[in-house]
């Protein structure tokens, strides 16, 4: 009687995702487009997170564009268009993350060379969208003062994947008792040396630090 | 539910090594799930199954080895294993660090062929 043969094969399960992500990358950056992928709970306002930082990038003259994901309507590119910047909406009917392909696809028929910085804003959800490598340069996870500090607890494989994280809507933090210090040990915990801002797009509050970091990385690209 | 998506893509990958091999029955899949990985075991078992259905990969048992996390400890010059997910510190010495050397994995690790059946 035959035996079942065991086959060692020791593959990424995600390869197929891993290398169009890799490849996409890689031609991002030798274009000098930094690219980065925002990730949140639902409610965290990535969207208007966004929207400050084109319509400020715009105002300077810099060049920037996004696609945004979500389950169902366009609502979110519509708001995001409001800044003048080139945005496109990616329908995932009912996919709870973003996939390399999804984005590629909806990047075909620009010239990405004619712009400095790609964002992707994830589908809202702090699960999901952690092991999809999108060919970003930059991952953002953001945590709002209304969801708690423990959040990063909660959900330590997303934040333990993100190169900085923002803390949003600040100005509410005396009102919800967020405590900032106890929000930033978390973060720590699960993401060791992380650099955190606390930002307000109402009051402005650590927009100018996120830009400034942002010029840091894309200075790194080295076209 | 992210893992529908993982389990169409461990189909994927172990037919696409099962046609190497005559691409007969596949009776088991091992994979190697890190628990930074964010995989919810019960939901990628549910997936596994509906996804199997009419393949190859029907009714194949589904193995996963949880890989824990491990991390370098720089003070004490160690690699140590961690209790759980949430704080990335040695459990020696309370040093946090980032430096993660295993429990990311989201691995197929092996694929069991079955034997063909004779006439």
């Amino acid at each position: 009687m035959t035996q079942p043969r065991i086959l060692e094969v020791r593959t990424r399960i995600l390869k197929k995702n891993d290398e169009l992500a890799r490849e996409m990358r890689r031609e991002f950056e030798s274009l000098g487009l930094l690219v980065v992928n925002m990730v949140s709970s639902p409610g965290t306002g990535k969207t208007a997170f966004l929207k400050e930082t084109l319509s400020r990038l715009l105002a300077r003259g810099i060049p920037a564009a996004a696609v945004v994901g979500d389950v169902e309507t366009d609502n979110d590119a519509r708001r995001l268009a409001a800044s003048g910047a080139p945005v496109r909406q990616i329908m995932t009917h009912g996919l709870c993350h973003l996939e390399a392909e999804m984005v590629r696809a909806h990047l075909a028929d620009w010239n990405l060379a004619d712009f400095h910085y790609l964002f992707i804003e994830n589908v809202g959800n702090l699960v999901c969208p952690t092991s999809w490598d999108l060919g970003e340069s930059v991952r953002l996870a953001l945590l709002s003062v209304t969801e708690g500090e423990d959040k990063p607890l909660k959900y330590p494989g997303l934040f333990n994947t993100a190169d900085i994280a923002a803390i949003t809507k600040i100005d509410l933090a005396e009102a919800c008792e967020f405590d900032r210090e106890t929000a930033r040990a978390n973060i720590d915990a699960v993401r060791p040396g992380m650099q955190v801002l606390e930002t307000s797009v109402k009051t402005g509050a650590g927009i100018e630090e996120w830009l400034a970091y942002l010029a840091t990385r894309r200075a790194m690209l080295n076209p | 539910m992210h893992e529908l998506s993982i389990a169409m893509n461990v189909v994927e990958l172990a037919r696409g090594h099962s046609r190497l091999h005559g691409d007969g029955r596949i009776s088991a899949v091992t994979l190697r799930i890190g628990r930074l990985s964010c995989v919810h075991e019960d939901s990628l078992r549910y997936s596994f199954e509906l996804v199997t259905e009419g393949t190859p990969l029907a009714g194949a048992r589904l193995r996963i080895i949880e890989v824990p996390i491990r991390i370098w400890c720089p003070t004490c010059e160690a690699e140590r294993e961690l209790p759980g997910i949430q704080r990335l510190a040695c459990p020696e010495c309370g040093h946090l660090s980032g430096e993660i050397r295993a429990g990311r994995e989201l691995d197929l690790e092996s694929i069991e062929l079955a034997p063909e059946t004779t006439p």
